[in-house]
């Protein structure tokens, strides 16, 4: 079964995103960077629920749970996602995609269950790993960071593994 | 001969600092550039996720590869400039591995990274809403494990701020001379094999 690609080329759009790199750092010397205000968001929850707790934890003694640069990133990508796909009439309005669906069925539960467990994995080992796809496969891979390179192919790596078991070969 | 170019030394923030406004505006601006890329890219589909991961649609590492060779030219003739200065991303080569496997099996199970996943509950891909109270939960949890790791594995192989060069010991622009080129080349081979 074949599926929509994306509307515009995928070399156009990447070479927008090297130029929007530039801007971040020119503009408000950061590299794009997207899983660290997920982070911050969890803290935030985490001072609502157990202020005193959170605030012993290593982790976000360095990165403070506030709303900063990269939440408002974060806020940003929500909404421009849904304005290039309003004004390009690709709503999905889905809980199932439709790969998934043909594959395991409707159910928006197993969906679901699989989606929040899959986030759960990849937060923790961005956190280990210092990056994921924006922060190491863009930000840090364009500035030649050892840990970058070496850390996108590990998420390849795994990427596929888990794909293939999922899918089947 | 590393150690003159390996970046900046440090970029740690001032946690107590809160950003400017101008600067809360420009990230939400900047945010909203990245996701109308990123859905125009196809990238925060599901489908195009996957068929990357199960090798049947290129569409991330074209994405992907440009971005890199193109920030990457135009980052360093800004850093040689005096423009921008490097944020290069410390390495610890354990904890690189064991995260970034790790990432790359909870991609596999979501379908989205924490960018595109953000892309795809902006295009009504509601199933990225679990994924993303995941995202949270699981980030949570290494804070839990933070101190335990800071100790641990984060020291295994603990090298600094090294970059590619760094390794084979020549300098920046000669490594980029050489690299620019072969990036470029394997988009232009990745055109070929699957247009």
């Amino acid at each position: 079964m074949e599926y929509e690609g994306g509307a515009w080329s995928p070399y156009l759009v990447g070479a927008l995103i090297g130029v929007l790199s530039m801007a971040t750092f020119y503009f408000s010397d950061k590299p794009l960077g997207i899983s660290t205000a997920y982070a911050r968001l969890a803290g935030l929850v985490g001072n609502l629920v157990a202020k005193n707790h959170t605030g012993t934890l290593k982790f976000y003694q360095d990165k403070t749970p506030k709303i900063e640069w990269g939440v408002m990133l974060l806020f940003g990508v929500v909404l421009g996602a849904f304005i290039a796909a309003y004004t390009g009439g690709e709503i999905a309005a889905a809980w199932v995609p439709p790969l998934w669906q043909e594959r395991f069925g409707p159910e928006a539960g197993l969906r679901a269950g699989v989606a929040f467990l899959g986030g759960v994995i990849m937060a923790y080992g961005a956190r280990l790993a210092g990056g994921c796809t924006s922060g190491h496969g863009i930000s840090g891979a364009l500035q030649l960071s050892v840990s970058s390179w070496l850390a996108m192919l590990c998420f390849f790596a795994g990427a596929v593994v888990t794909a293939m078991l999922l899918f089947g070969l | 001969m590393s150690a003159e170019h390996t970046a900046p030394l440090e970029d740690k923030e001032a946690p107590g600092k809160p950003d400017s406004m101008p600067q809360l505006v420009l990230g939400f601006v900047f945010g909203i550039v990245f996701g109308f890329l990123l859905q125009k890219g196809g990238v925060a589909k599901y489908e195009v996720l996957m068929g990357q991961f199960l090798l049947t649609d290129f569409t991330v590492i074209k994405v992907m590869l440009s971005a890199i060779v193109v920030g990457m030219v135009g980052i360093f003739s800004m850093q040689a400039l005096g423009l921008v200065k490097l944020h290069v991303k410390p390495t610890r080569y354990a904890a690189n591995i064991t995260g970034g496997l790790l990432f790359g099996i909870g991609l596999g199970l979501l379908g989205y990274c924490p960018g595109t996943g953000a892309a795809a509950l902006g295009q009504g891909s509601y199933d990225a809403i679990p994924g993303i109270l995941g995202l949270m939960a699981g980030s949570y949890i290494y804070a839990e494990t933070s101190g335990y790791l800071g100790s641990t594995m984060q020291n295994i192989g603990n090298r600094g701020r090294i970059m590619l060069p760094d390794l084979i010991g020549t300098r920046v622009p000669v490594f980029l001379l050489i690299f620019v080129p072969l990036l470029v080349a394997s988009l232009f081979i990745l055109q070929r094999l699957t247009p």
